[in-house]
């Protein structure tokens, strides 16, 4: 393509037939441009200075005047002709041009990087926060001890006698020097006493933690695990109300179809004492009722520990170990995954339990 | 304890055909939680049968063995062998390969034919051997599963059986009966019988329970027999250690004689090995009756027996063998020789009944739980009898119980009973509960019907008398677990069921919510998870390197630290000061698993003792101490602040197409610290620190701005890093959360926002290298007063162009008045302000 058409001659601008033919020149050449670059050339080759039809169009001015008129009014509409096809085929050119860098700009989605990590809590302390909201939904207050506690606290108070078989089967880590009566608890009954003597009654309160037992680990064994135990102590409470309270929380936990089952056992800080089980339909093996906490009417020792008189206020108290909840609940089939830390473990959890 | 079912049979209303399983079912109800089955059938299937050696051929081997080719006949002569299979020869006799040597023609044998089942899932089968088909096994107790006795083959006749040819051998031995184990709670001493279980199961299923104690008549009254003193000097809690020492003489005894059966059978079953038939008469009773009782060689006594506490010094030899040396608070049976029992534990060795014992003295006596307790902890010697005496044995069975052994002695072991026996003691007394009537339904929410109350009360054994206000119950001599009402309202609910309490919901006063730590420490769980960080949990015991190392800044100073009396490990004997040492192993073990970007979190307690460790003292129990006690119980309870610790090793995300991971550094554990701050509302000073734990260099002490330290960030030290096998520039941080919590704002009052133009400059200064960029901002800050929004550094330059020692620190600030558009000439004002300040403090110069 040159600025000029080869050849051509410049066309009389009143002679119709071939200003038509030089716009249908210039219109076939805008439509045959592929490109913006092409669009280019054609349109200097017929609209620049030395186009025919711009040549043509300075011929107006040569032209006597009562041709001027009709040469001026066929030039005009002839390069407006020309001009809205340039404009139109760019526009044209354009989006094709748009489109295809767009196109050139795709990517494989699917092999997208994961820039950011996902992190993730210890589904342990995700349950924790679950049940803890479950009680304070009720009305009740997470209360908290310290884990290393006086001996008067984790056995006495809860009214083991000092040589009962029962203080021993507890498998309890000493501090040294024994003779400091210092213990890591073995449940979190403690605060339970820590509450009653802090607070006034009535009390309602859960308190969930970490305890120790001297067991080795083993599939269903760790010697530190997370219980929480729940206090209640008001006037006219009775064992139906300690019923009452673990089937709200089971139905809460576990849906409304949960059911709970009391079997009679022993605690030194609780008469009567019961065992809890919950009925898992869902359990590996095909439902079945399940050992989950003990729990009972508080002993009238331990609120006399506390300086709270039994003839005037009852109480009932409940625990359960989280581990065992996870286990049962989430399918976790060795106590292991629990506390050896493995990220697998959280993160296939997330935030959720 | 462990209930054979036939023997509880004799004594409660177990349905025929009721396996171990149903009686468990049965007395779980009641409060005995299913522990395991024993059922011989399990592993041992017939036809197991007595057979009688016909011949006996010896049959010398090239490897130098002797085995017996024997026909061994196991049908009655004349008869026809009913059984049919592959092996079992109709003629009834069987062609047997036996390499034993311990038996004789003639002799009666159990045995296997072929298609029965040893334990081990061993199958009986005619096979060729030693060039004959063996078609069966005569067996001996071991392959039977019934014994550890390595003489060779059971000869029946040894254990006093003579049964005809053809019996079946299994429920001659009480191999058809099977045992439950179940769960006995410590306060239910009396349940360590099959008394007590079988008067459980008629509680559990509203059936007739036989006292077994009833089918033995004992003597009212018992004089002229063995010399026995109760001297107890020093009782402990004013309880005398005996209260009543039974003693009962039977002479010619045969003590060599076989157990029977019935009696080795249910033995086996409770889990007793069988030793020789006065011991298992001493134990089969202890089983029936919960009452331990002691046979003495009644000719190795020698003058009066005497309880009494051990002196300081004084040596026992066991039964086990072993020589122990005794301390005052034991409780001992002596005679004139010294020590021959710590009562109820353990019996001495010189004064036990052997082989050649022909005369017999039974002990039945009632001691004190707690001295016998004590006792079984000093010496570690768990036994039979020290489990029931330490829970509890009823007082007025011991009579009974020794005359039970006199009557088996007499009737298995040919002995001759004396008239005379001894009962010295004193029965306590009774304990006689006031029981409100409206009491038990209060307390249990059931609404008890008065004939409810006083049947399950009588069904327990206890004396119930009405009165006014409700009733007076007398608890029976072998509940020493009743003492109070509560005790008795466990009981009926426990007789009447658990499953008839109904549910209500009481109502808690209106709550507080989660107090406002146990939100934050929510809260900065949660920042840290949504951060991008993994939670995980160790266990606090560590070394005391770990705690010297982690737990102090300053190399060298130590640590005070919680030392545990019986840790799982020795080397992990101390509890965490720090919780970095086992968030490390948790790094390290995910490191091994093959994980190789990190970045972990743990938070917990930390144990710091400081002033007085513990209370030399424990107050009793059942009433409040006093507040000066409780103070002091307080007090001696160590420090244990809520930590949050961090471990970052490796690079910040996983490797990806078009993904470049950045490598986690110092600065990464710096931000999170802010972070952490950051969620709290509470802004940390950071500083370069220095703690042993990590690189010289590159950590950071982070504080509040009154200077107290909240914790550290950084590399750690290179070498802990190679001498814990941890990657290279693993980074980590710790923090006392509790001390953030503290140092939360109460209340954050609002700024005034201002819509005025900003005005930015950014200054550029050098400075020495070592001044912190931090102290220079803040001068900036200072310096520029309070038209200055921001300021932030943006850039660190050091080398071509700034002098050696020194760096170039760009700074970009903001300014912005709250009352108007600030001119061009008041933000620079306010910059040459803010670097004169840091010119002033710093010889910074502007560049």
């Amino acid at each position: 393509m040159t600025e000029t058409l080869p050849g051509a001659a410049i066309p009389n601008p009143t002679d119709e037939a071939a200003i038509t033919a030089a716009v249908d020149q210039a219109i076939a050449a805008i439509a045959g441009a592929a490109t913006l670059d092409e669009l280019k050339a054609v349109r200097l080759a017929h609209t620049g200075e030395k186009s025919p039809l711009s040549l043509a169009n300075r011929e107006i001015g040569k032209l006597p005047k009562d041709q001027k008129a009709v040469a001026g009014k066929l030039m005009g509409a002839s390069r407006g002709r020309v001009n809205k096809a340039l404009a139109d085929r760019t526009a044209e050119l354009e989006a094709e041009n748009d489109a295809r860098i767009l196109l050139e700009e795709t990517v494989d989605v699917t092999a997208a990087p994961r820039r950011r990590r996902a992190g993730s809590r210890h589904p342990l302390s995700t349950l924790q926060d679950r049940v803890a909201d479950i009680f304070v939904g009720m009305g009740w207050e997470i209360a908290e001890g310290p884990e290393v506690e006086s001996e008067w606290f984790n056995f006495d108070a809860l009214n083991f006698k000092p040589d009962h078989p029962a203080r021993e089967m507890q498998d309890t880590f000493f501090v040294e020097p024994p003779e400091a009566h210092l213990l890591m608890r073995t449940h979190t009954s403690p605060v339970q006493v820590r509450s009653m003597l802090e607070r006034e009654v009535p009390i309602y309160v859960l308190c969930p933690g970490k305890v120790f037992r001297t067991d080795e680990l083993d599939a269903t064994h760790t010697p530190v695990f997370h219980q929480f135990e729940g206090l209640a102590i008001d006037k006219n409470l009775s064992m139906a109300d300690l019923r009452g309270t673990l089937e709200h929380f089971a139905r809460q936990m576990f849906g409304d179809e949960a059911r709970i089952r009391l079997r009679p056992n022993y605690f030194p800080f609780t008469e009567p004492s019961a065992e809890l089980d919950i009925f898992h339909p869902g359990a590996k093996g095909g439902p079945r009722w399940i050992e989950w906490g003990g729990c009972g009417m508080v002993n009238p020792n331990v609120l006399r520990a506390a300086g709270i008189d039994p003839d005037v206020y009852s109480g009932f108290a409940f625990g359960m170990g989280i581990e065992r909840t996870l286990m049962f609940r989430n399918e976790v089939g060795d106590m292991r995954d629990m506390i050896e830390g493995d990220v697998r473990f959280s993160e296939h959890f997330g935030m959720e339990i | 304890m462990r209930i054979p079912i036939s023997w509880l049979r004799e004594y409660a209303e177990v349905p025929a055909g009721a396996t171990a399983e149903d009686v468990m079912a049965e007395l779980v109800k009641v409060g005995f939680e299913e522990e395991a089955v024993h059922r011989p059938t399990d592993t041992l299937q017939g036809p197991i049968v007595v057979g009688q050696v016909l011949s006996l051929v010896k049959e010398p081997q090239t490897n130098g063995k002797t085995i017996n080719w024997c026909q061994v006949r196991v049908v009655p002569e004349g008869q026809e062998q009913t059984l049919t299979g592959k092996g079992i020869d109709p003629s009834g006799v069987q062609g047997i390969i036996c390499g034993a040597h311990n038996f004789v023609e003639g002799d009666k044998v159990v045995v296997t034919l072929p298609g029965a089942v040893l334990p081990g899932d061993f199958h009986i089968s005619a096979r060729k051997t030693y060039g004959h088909v063996s078609a069966g096994m005569i067996a001996s107790v071991r392959e039977l599963g019934i014994g550890e006795d390595h003489d060779g083959i059971l000869v029946l006749s040894r254990i006093g059986l003579d049964p005809e040819i053809g019996t079946d051998a299994m429920e001659l031995l009480g191999l058809y009966d099977e045992a439950a184990e179940i769960n006995v709670t410590p306060d239910r001493g009396y349940a360590f019988s099959i008394r007590g279980v079988a008067r459980e199961y008629a509680h559990a299923t509203g059936t007739t329970f036989t006292d077994p104690a009833s089918r033995v008549s004992a003597p009212a009254e018992l004089s002229g027999g063995y010399g026995v003193k109760l001297n107890d000097d020093a009782p402990i809690y004013g309880k005398p250690g005996s209260d009543r020492f039974v003693a009962r003489t039977v002479r010619g005894v045969d003590a060599t004689g076989p157990t029977p059966q019935w009696m080795a059978s249910r033995l086996r079953l409770a889990g007793i090995r069988s030793i020789s038939l006065p011991v298992d008469i001493s134990n089969y009773v202890m089983l029936e009756l919960g009452q331990p009782t002691h046979c003495y060689d009644l000719d190795k006594l020698s003058g009066d027996i005497v309880v009494r506490r051990a002196t300081a010094g004084e040596k026992i030899t066991t039964l086990d063998g072993k020589v122990r040396t005794l301390d005052p608070e034991d409780l001992l049976i002596t005679d004139d020789s010294g020590a021959i029992g710590i009562a109820g534990v353990m019996g001495g060795a010189d004064t036990e009944v052997s082989d050649s014992t022909s005369n017999i003295l039974v002990e039945a006596a009632h001691f004190d739980e707690v001295s016998i307790s004590r006792s079984r902890r000093r010496h570690k010697l768990p036994s039979e009898a020290s489990k029931r005496f330490e829970r509890g044995v009823d007082w007025q069975v011991a009579g009974i119980a020794a005359q039970r052994v006199v009557d088996l002695l007499v009737e298995l072991a040919g002995g001759t009973a004396d008239e005379a026996g001894t009962d010295v003691g004193t029965a306590p007394d009774p304990v006689t509960i006031e029981l409100p009537a409206a009491f038990a339904a209060a307390r249990i929410g059931i609404d008890f019907t008065e004939e409810q109350i006083v049947t399950s009360l009588e069904d327990l054994g206890a004396a119930v008398v009405r009165n006014d206000d409700g009733w007076s119950v007398t608890a029976p001599s072998w509940r020493h677990d009743l003492e109070t009402k509560e005790d008795l309202s466990e009981e009926i609910a426990r007789l009447v069921g658990y499953d008839k309490i109904p549910a209500t919901l009481p109502v808690a006063p209106p709550g507080r919510g989660l107090t406002r730590v146990q939100q934050q420490r929510r809260r900065l769980i949660q920042a840290l998870a949504d951060a991008g960080l993994t939670e995980v949990l160790s266990y606090p015991f560590v070394s005391k390197a770990a705690n010297d190392t982690f737990g102090v800044a300053e190399q060298g100073a130590g640590r005070p630290a919680v030392k545990l009396a019986n840790p799982i490990s020795e080397e992990q004997g101390f509890l965490r000061t720090s919780i970095l040492p086992g968030l490390i192993e948790v790094a390290k073990r995910n490191h091994s698993r093959g994980f190789r970007d990190l970045a972990l979190f743990e938070s917990g307690l930390v144990f710091l003792p400081g002033g007085k460790m513990g209370t030399d003292f424990i107050p009793p129990l059942g009433a409040k101490p006093a507040d000066e006690v409780l103070d002091a119980l307080y007090d001696g309870v160590p420090a244990q602040p809520f930590h949050l610790a961090v471990v970052l090793t490796g690079h910040d995300s996983p490797a990806a197409a078009a993904h470049a991971p950045r490598q986690w550094d110092w600065a990464d554990a710096l931000d999170i610290a802010r972070l952490a701050g950051d969620v709290l509302g509470v802004e940390l000073v950071v500083s370069q620190g220095s703690h042993q734990a990590f690189h010289p260099g590159r950590a950071a002490k982070l504080a509040l701005r009154t200077g107290e330290v909240m914790g550290y960030a950084g590399e750690l030290h290179p070498k802990l890093l190679a001498a814990s096998d941890m990657p290279a520039r693993s980074v980590a941080l710790e923090l006392n959360a509790d001390a953030l919590f503290d140092a939360a704002p109460d209340v954050i009052v609002a700024r005034h926002i201002s819509a005025f133009p900003v005005a930015t400059q950014d200054v550029a200064l050098v400075v020495p290298a070592e001044v912190p960029a931090d102290d220079v901002l803040a001068a900036l800050r200072e310096g520029a007063g309070e038209l200055l929004e921001d300021v932030a550094l943006f850039d660190v330059y050091a080398g071509k162009g700034i002098e050696e020692g020194k760096k170039s620190l760009a700074f970009g600030l903001r300014f912005r008045a709250d009352d108007r558009t600030l001119t061009a000439d008041e933000a620079s004002a306010a910059r040459e302000s803010a670097v004169a300040l840091a010119a002033e403090r710093f010889g910074a110069v502007q560049r």
